[in-house]
């Protein structure tokens, strides 16, 4: 972009006066700014108080039990610290948290290789992560190979479920989902009516129902005498209801694929699976990254609903922990474990759009 | 596809098909092998015996001695009340805040955005657990009931509004009533005739308002108002009378609809930003007032960019109404999917009802947004 290409942009001084005089430029305006600034002082200052002036910030009950027989104002942020260990890594034994740490790792390492921008050949790191990360990552969880000792999923809990059952649902979903996609596209009946089948049964039914469907009937339609523990059968059903969502952004990004670029590859002599290889997905993939992100967003924000079918995931340690009743000092307790849940959630969420949000911001400037 | 398929386009084809009837050919055995091990019933007969548990809830009449398809239905009337609800809150809340984030005033766009970002980016269900267990239930109990001029009140028993009963003489109001819509809908109707073939916008709205209204109004007065409101009174250790909603559904309602608005205020920023400033000049240049600026050019071409994902964030809204589970709210999959099939145990027959229940609405639900849809479409030519 050259420097007449560059969009004008105003000065900090301008755009401030230009904020203040949007504020105030009618009566109407007026009182309503007076209105929201009234809202903000009777919301916000109590809140600061409540939850950093007032919070008790200790590292057990007894920062936030009452004294002499008189609660505690303020947050308990010792809630927070106390049970640190349980709302990471659930029951995982003690001596292996390493194992999940490094599982940790491997996703904010995968992130971070995929979102940044100066990172090159994304695709094939993708592809790479898809294919080898869901079975290094199970490995070192589970154990029971190269002398790590297994652990059994009735064991996995807290933030380490949660990431592990997003992890899964992704991973799972992003494969199945482009295959359906291009399942819908074809020109053999059979395969294009069962595909839309799927996708419009799957996109009706809501994850809970589809997760109560899972859990009861995949049992009884394995060999008898197979146990299947909650945590696959959980990952079966969110794999199959995410891969519906994946199928319609993939089947947008496909759609916005111009005929002549089919066209143009068929004319240099590709081969209908390398015209999809070379030319088509790499350019659709550009284009529905956003939408996958969208997705990924949702798929974080849906792993809270495995707490109906009894699972501990991240909300649900923190259920489990107001429910201790070394723990039950009062609601401010509860308010500051829900807050804090609220602001994991929310960054990861907010992070994953914004990304989202500039990479579609991108493409609209490339036209 | 005019041409003829190939024989190789059949033999992959009829490959498909073999393999998917063998998977389910040896699921279906393993299906049947583990019902008889474990002694299951099979059949839809289940539907006409007692279903012996109580609902908490209940829009039609249903004791614990109502079949299992008694239950179904009141299970779906709780599911369907709940989104209609939901839905009639979200979607005024929606449009202000998407206005809000276009309008002209900074702060209120920064407030606007910032409820976007903040109920988006936190899971539904933490939501949810924040109304019910944080706000509702630690409520006080009856006597000390947050009370709203005396008519309404909030406890953690649930929430009580004071209900219009009719009294004698109010068939003639109702009929006046009906007569009037009927009325002003031929009224409207005309006058867009009117308006089409002449040019000339009379006054349709006071018009159309005036028939729908005034006939019933007159009545009512005619016949001497024969309604009395039904206000909730604290008796003994509750509030008896009124409407009494139980806190799971006003915790449900709350969150579901506060967390669409955030996507409804999504969709109309996106409808507002798609309407070219040229015509908003335009209308202006013309001289139109700020009214028939919005009414007449803004909102009719927002409007068609907003509604097709509207009507998808309405279904999406119906399908997240299964999260009442997650607080004990009756709704369909929690009496279905919960309590029916651990007394059954008849998981294929009751999880195909389900899921035929959810899919019919869902569908029935999309067709009505498509026939909308292309009405709309038409209407603007």
């Amino acid at each position: 972009m050259t420097a007449l290409e560059a969009p004008l942009r105003p000065s900090i001084g301008a755009r401030a006066s230009r904020l203040l005089h949007g504020c105030i430029s009618s009566p109407g305006n007026i009182a309503l700014t007076l209105a929201l600034l009234l809202l903000a002082g009777y919301v916000l200052p109590p809140l600061v108080g409540w939850a950093i002036v007032d919070g008790h910030w200790g590292t057990g009950p007894e920062a936030c039990a009452p004294v002499d027989g008189k609660q505690k104002e303020g947050a308990c942020w010792a809630f927070v610290g106390a049970r640190w260990s349980q709302l990471v890594y659930g029951p995982y034994p003690e001596s292996e948290h390493w194992r999940v740490d490094a599982v940790f790792a491997l996703v904010l390492a995968a992130g971070v290789a995929l979102l940044s921008r100066s990172v090159k050949r994304k695709g094939l790191i993708g592809l790479a992560l898809i294919l080898v990360a869901p079975p290094v990552a199970g490995v070192l969880l589970a154990g029971g190979v190269f002398g790590l000792p297994a652990v059994p999923v009735s064991r996995w809990g807290g933030l380490m479920l949660t990431v592990t059952l997003a992890g899964a649902a992704l991973a799972g979903s992003l494969p199945l989902g482009l295959a359906v996609a291009l399942c819908r596209r074809s020109s053999l009946p059979v395969i294009r009516i069962l595909s839309v089948g799927y996708i419009e049964f799957l996109r009706g039914v809501p994850l809970v129902p589809l997760l109560f469907l899972v859990m009861s009937i995949l049992p009884l339609l394995l060999p008898p005498g197979t146990d299947l523990p909650l945590l696959p059968r959980a990952i079966v059903a969110f794999i199959l209801f995410n891969s519906a969502g994946m199928a319609e952004v993939f089947r947008g990004g496909l759609q916005a694929i111009p005929q002549g670029q089919f066209e143009a590859a068929r004319s240099i002599g590709l081969s209908p699976a390398k015209t999809m290889a070379l030319v088509i997905l790499p350019q659709a993939v550009a284009i529905v990254t956003p939408g996958l992100l969208n997705v990924a967003v949702a798929i974080v924000k849906e792993t809270t609903v495995i707490l109906i079918i009894g699972l501990v995931d991240f909300l649900n340690q923190i259920q489990a922990g107001l429910a201790d009743p070394k723990w039950l000092l009062g609601d401010q307790v509860r308010d500051s474990a829900y807050l804090f849940a609220g602001l994991v959630y929310w960054a990861v969420c907010f992070g994953l759009s914004r990304v989202s949000a500039r990479l579609e911001l991108q493409r609209e400037r490339r036209g | 596809m005019t041409s003829r398929p190939s024989a190789a386009a059949v033999a992959i084809q009829a490959a498909v098909l073999i393999l998917l009837g063998a998977v389910l050919w040896l699921a279906a055995s393993n299906a049947v092998a583990n019902l008889t091990r474990l002694g299951i019933n099979t059949g839809l007969g289940f539907l006409w015996r007692p279903a012996g548990f109580a609902i908490s809830q209940t829009l039609i009449p249903y004791s614990e001695s109502s079949t299992y398809l008694a239950a179904l239905a009141v299970a779906a009337l709780n599911t369907v009340l709940l989104a209609a609800v939901s839905i009639a809150l979200a979607t005024p809340i929606g449009f202000m805040i998407g206005l809000g984030r276009r309008s002209a005033n900074g702060l209120l766009r920064g407030v606007s955005t910032g409820y976007v970002e903040l109920l988006r980016n936190v899971p539904l269900l933490l939501q949810l657990f924040f109304w019910y267990f944080a706000l509702l239930r630690p409520l006080p109990p009856p006597r000390q009931s947050l009370t709203l001029l005396g008519a309404v009140a909030l406890n953690a028993r649930g929430l009580f509004l004071p209900v219009p009963i009719a009294t004698e003489g109010s068939a003639a109001v109702f009929v006046a009533l009906v007569a009037g819509i009927a009325l002003a809908v031929i009224a409207a109707h005309l006058l867009a005739r009117r308006r089409e073939r002449t040019g000339d916008a009379a006054r349709t709205v006071p018009v159309v308002l005036a028939l729908a209204l005034g006939p019933g109004v007159l009545a009512a007065l005619a016949t001497g108002m024969p309604f009395h409101w039904d206000v909730p009174h604290l008796q003994g250790f509750n509030y008896q009378g009124g409407l009494a909603v139980q806190p799971e559904l006003v915790a449900m309602t709350l969150a579901l609809s506060l967390y669409s608005a955030a996507y409804i205020a999504e969709i109309v920023r996106a409808g507002l930003d798609a309407v070219p400033r040229g015509q908003i000049e335009a209308a202006r240049a013309l001289g139109l007032r700020p009214v028939m600026v919005n009414g007449k050019i803004v909102v009719p071409q927002a409007l068609r960019v907003i509604v097709p994902p509207l009507g998808n964030e309405y279904l999406r809204l119906f399908r997240n109404t299964t999260l009442a589970a997650a607080i004990g709210y009756p709704d369909l999959t929690m009496v279905f999917g919960g309590t029916v099939l651990n007394q059954t145990a008849q998981a294929f027959e009751v999880m195909l009802i389900l899921c035929a229940v959810y899919l019919a609405i869902n569908g029935g639900v999309a067709a009505l947004i498509n026939w909308y849809n292309r009405r709309l479409a038409v209407a603007t030519r």
